[in-house]
């Protein structure tokens, strides 16, 4: 990486005979280096509130041997901030001995262009852009009372060097646009959020004037919430909509297939492999290789390619995701699943993107069957506790089903299930998966990173329905 | 070692004079610097140890009404001016905003109090590892425990904030962190639950004995939950969840949400929004207090705030920008609060246990739903049922719900307030809340 070696009194051959020196005795690790640059342009209150460009530049250095990781990171980039980082590696590891596994699978294939989107499209043009959000938005509907619009872009260059001088590269480009609308009529307020990205230029998501499209989904979201009723509260029948409601997927058993929790026996599936966890109905893969999606890696922060990682087949449990560390002490291979938010953290084995694939039924089918229920389209965040396995997500957009219609709008509600019983209570699969639209991110220990989901309209026999109303 | 004044403060005035003379009319800069050492410990033995040290420098450019900003890790005389021309460039085609400036320099802080946040004990590898050896010994005496996970982290920061209204100024802070997470299995679930503590100053941390015992008992005492019915009952909220309660009420009235209007809260100065014998005090000189400071992060002044007085709201957290536009003055808010507590109730914590024949206690939530423009609150939650004063067995997979307006006003609270975090509260009861269970 140019900014790493022609601005710093480091050398390659310095930098190669440091990572051997430091992981001669070690089973794995490496220097990863990482060179990003990222923009955030805000529009609130009618105006450009914030216009922000951030450029980081740091290394890594890792040493494992046997279950112990030593880790240290740093943005002073010089010959002996390296060394002392060596120096902190080697007196961890002192009394452990390993063998470095030098394999390390190739790909030539490439899930995204090298660009940088932020240099792609002027600032002027971005700022039109939120100005014609904002304008629109306002003039369209007269309760509107706050329009909220952002570009997020980075464009974020990785370089790992293993021990024996091998090095593997990546550029990732990463975009975001969102827009978020407050309604306010007699007295009352809601609001109604939708975003789209990926790793494109931000003209590749934002031709023929899709911001207009963007626009009016969140505001459509907003209204409805504004005739909403007080949620029920109890256990009943649950339709999700397709996309983005597969969050449920990613936080219900999602995160309880991650290689760590597993080795570790702390998730709620460790002894569950082999075994029927789902319907028959259902099946989910974990996929880091679709073309220029949010959640898609080349390769992941190892230098591991991406795969489509089978983790239930027809409701039978395949398998778990896994980074080098986990997949070594677990006898496995990695499958491209480790990463971390940026140089300043461990890698972890991670989501990328979590599809529930389609079955052969109608969202309407579903609908008709249920007698008392409600119907969830759209929602905000989820949580799970890995080791109960109880998880929760809130819907944003929701509506009662009464003998197989659907009623009126409803409040805001959390919804919480039991993770390794849930997909056991999918009793419909639909025909019509769809992919989330390209704006969701992931937290574990501390670190966010992008992810996607996708799945098709589900029924769930029971779940439990956060309200008030009893 | 950690980077002194004398090197922050000249890095922060390069970075000003370099804006000035580029044209910027005014200019803010921060630069700080952290190194942290974290060693991780696992069913006894050494897990992962890691070592961060980060430069980060932040800058602000004004051209009259005009404004925008960059940050950096990366301190190079070089890479700092090809970054402020960048910022001074997007400036000029950012469009005015009349509430853009620097905070009112008779604002500004004018002296620095010593509040001994820094100790600068070096608290070596070796003993960290020590101290989590006896952790871990003391967590998993009990052979339902089948997983226990532990960390220490030392944290040494500095930072200086200056601007071109003359204001210089920075300190050292630390922190250091004990935590234990554990797992417990018996033959019909497994549990977790955690302990944590964390200080400015190395000898007030908890015991490690003490702290892996409660770790232990936490989570065993959570085995073989039940799910409950749906009713309305009332619910006590554990002091780890209580302080929560303060969180989402800081958020609602800061100048921001209440400026955009995006608040269950505006216009709500001088009216009732808590029950009358509620008071919500932010105090930023605690001497080693876990969220104090000198001044806030625009270097205003910031002096202690009644935030609730007998169930009445009095202030707003106020940064100089949402002010402007609310035409009040900054209260040194722009960072948030910074201690944040309830003054103790009149009720001991066995009263309040035993003030409703039947009640929830909730140790853990899950979930993000508190929903700030509507104040609608719906999230996941464990705890236990409570009978006439007595833990009666554990419980799981509900959700409890309300709406902030009532529940505000319907807080009863305990007299066991302790500052061990930057927000406390005592112990906590809200009648009338909606449980969703079976």
């Amino acid at each position: 990486m140019s900014q790493f070696f022609n601005k710093s009194d480091l050398s390659r051959q310095d930098v190669d005979k440091i990572v051997s020196d430091t992981l001669k005795n070690c089973d794995d690790g490496e220097l990863y280096l990482e060179e990003s640059k990222s923009e955030s342009i805000l529009l609130d209150d009618n105006k450009i509130k914030n216009s922000n460009y951030s450029s980081d530049l740091g290394f890594g250095f890792r040493a494992i041997s046997d279950e112990v990781v030593a880790y240290s990171y740093s943005n002073e980039i010089s010959k002996d901030s390296l060394k002392s980082s060596s120096e902190n590696l080697k007196s961890t590891l002192k009394s452990i001995k390993g063998t470095y596994n030098h394999q390390i699978p190739k790909t030539n294939k490439k899930l995204y262009e090298d660009i940088n989107p932020i240099e792609q499209k002027t600032l002027k043009s971005k700022l039109e852009i939120l100005n014609k959000v904002n304008d629109f938005l306002r003039k369209k509907d007269g309760s509107v009372k706050q329009v909220t619009a952002s570009f997020a872009g980075e464009q974020k260059s990785i370089e790992i060097i293993r021990s024996g001088g091998e090095v593997i590269t990546d550029v990732r480009p990463l975009i975001r646009f969102n827009v978020s609308v407050m309604l306010e009529k007699n007295g009352r307020k809601e609001t109604g959020v939708y975003g789209i990205g990926g790793r494109q230029s931000y003209d590749d998501y934002l031709k023929n004037d899709n911001w207009k499209n963007v626009c009016e989904e969140a505001l459509r979201i907003a209204s409805v919430n504004l005739e909403s009723k007080p949620a029920p509260a109890g256990e009943m029948k649950v339709v999700l909509g397709p996309g983005w409601p597969a969050i449920l997927i990613h936080e219900a058993i999602g995160h309880g297939l991650e290689g760590d929790f597993n080795r570790k026996k702390t998730s709620a599936f460790h002894n569950l492999m082999g075994q029927k966890v789902a319907s028959e109905g259902v099946t989910i893969v974990d996929d880091g290789t679709i073309d220029n999606r949010r959640g898609s890696l080349t390769i992941d922060d190892e230098g591991t390619p991406t795969e489509k990682t089978v983790l239930i087949e027809k409701g039978i449990l395949k398998g778990f995701m896994q980074d080098r560390h986990n997949a070594r002490l677990m006898n496995t291979k990695s499958t491209g699943s480790g990463r971390r938010e940026n140089y300043r953290h461990i890698v972890l084995p991670r989501m990328r993107n979590t599809m529930m694939l389609s079955g052969n039924q109608t969202q309407d089918e579903m609908i008709k069957s249920v007698d008392k229920g409600i119907f969830a389209v759209s929602f905000g965040g989820g949580q799970v506790d890995i080791t109960s396995g109880k998880f929760v997500f809130n819907c944003t957009e929701a509506y009662e089903i009464n003998n197989g219609k659907i009623g009126s709008p409803i409040k805001g509600a959390t919804l919480i299930g039991d993770g390794p019983s849930i997909l056991r209570e999918v009793s419909m699969v639909g025909n019509d998966m769809m992919m989330d639209p390209g704006i969701g991110t992931c937290g574990k220990a501390g670190q966010g990173v992008p992810v996607g989901v996708a799945q098709p309209s589900i029924l769930i026999d029971k779940m439990t329905v956060g309200g008030t109303k009893l | 070692m950690i980077k002194d004044q004398e090197f922050l403060k000249s890095k922060a005035s390069y970075c000003l004079d370099l804006a000035k003379k580029m044209g910027a009319t005014d200019a803010s800069v921060t630069v700080g610097h952290s190194i942290s050492e974290t060693v991780n410990f696992r069913n006894k033995s050494l897990d992962a140890s890691d070592r961060s040290d980060g430069l980060a420098l932040s800058i602000e450019t004004f051209l009259g009404k005009r404004r925008s900003s960059i940050s950096s890790s990366n301190l190079l005389d070089e890479n700092i001016k090809t970054l402020i021309e960048k910022c001074f460039e997007t400036t000029k085609i950012t469009p005015e905003d009349e509430f853009n400036s620097l905070p009112d320099k008779n604002l500004l802080a004018k002296q620095i109090s010593n509040l001994n946040l820094y100790d600068e004990t070096r608290f070596e590898n070796d003993k960290k590892i020590k101290y989590l050896k006896d952790l871990e010994e003391s967590a998993s005496s009990d052979n339902q425990i089948i997983n226990t996970e532990s960390s220490f982290t030392e944290n040494k920061s500095n930072f200086v904030l200056a601007n071109s209204e003359g204001f210089c100024d920075g300190y050292k802070t630390s922190s250091f962190t004990a935590s234990c997470v554990t797992v417990a299995k018996d033959e019909n679930s497994m549990e977790r639950d955690y302990e944590f503590s964390s200080k400015r100053h190395l000898s007030d941390i908890k015991q490690a004995i003490d702290l892996g015992n409660k770790a232990a008992n936490e989570t065993i005492r959570k085995l073989s939950p039940n799910k409950i019915g749906s009713e309305k009952i009332s619910i006590i909220f554990d002091k780890r969840i209580s302080k929560g309660m303060l969180s989402a009420f800081a958020s609602a009235i800061s100048a921001s949400a209440i400026s955009r209007g995006t608040s269950f809260l505006k216009d709500k100065i001088d009216q009732q929004v808590f029950a009358n014998s509620i008071n919500v005090i932010d105090k930023p000189d605690i001497i080693k207090g876990m969220g104090s400071q000198n001044f806030d992060s625009e270097g205003v002044n910031s002096n202690t705030l009644q935030l609730i007085e007998n169930g009445i709201l009095k202030n707003y957290l106020v940064d100089t920008y949402n002010g402007k536009k609310l035409n009040l003055k900054s209260n040194g808010r722009s960072s948030g609060t910074t201690n944040l507590y309830f003054e103790n109730g009149n009720i001991s914590y066995e009263d309040l246990m035993k003030k409703n024949s039947r009640c929830l206690y909730i140790t853990e939530t899950i979930g993000h739903g508190s929903n700030l423009v509507t104040g609608d609150y719906s999230v996941g939650a464990t705890g236990f049922l409570v009978e006439n004063g007595e833990f009666k067995y554990p419980v799981n997979e509900i959700t409890i719900a309300g709406n902030f307006k009532d529940m505000f006003k319907n807080i009863i609270l305990a007299n066991d307030l302790e500052f061990e975090y930057s927000v406390n509260s005592p112990t906590m009861m809200i009648e009338g809340m909606t449980v969703a269970g079976k």
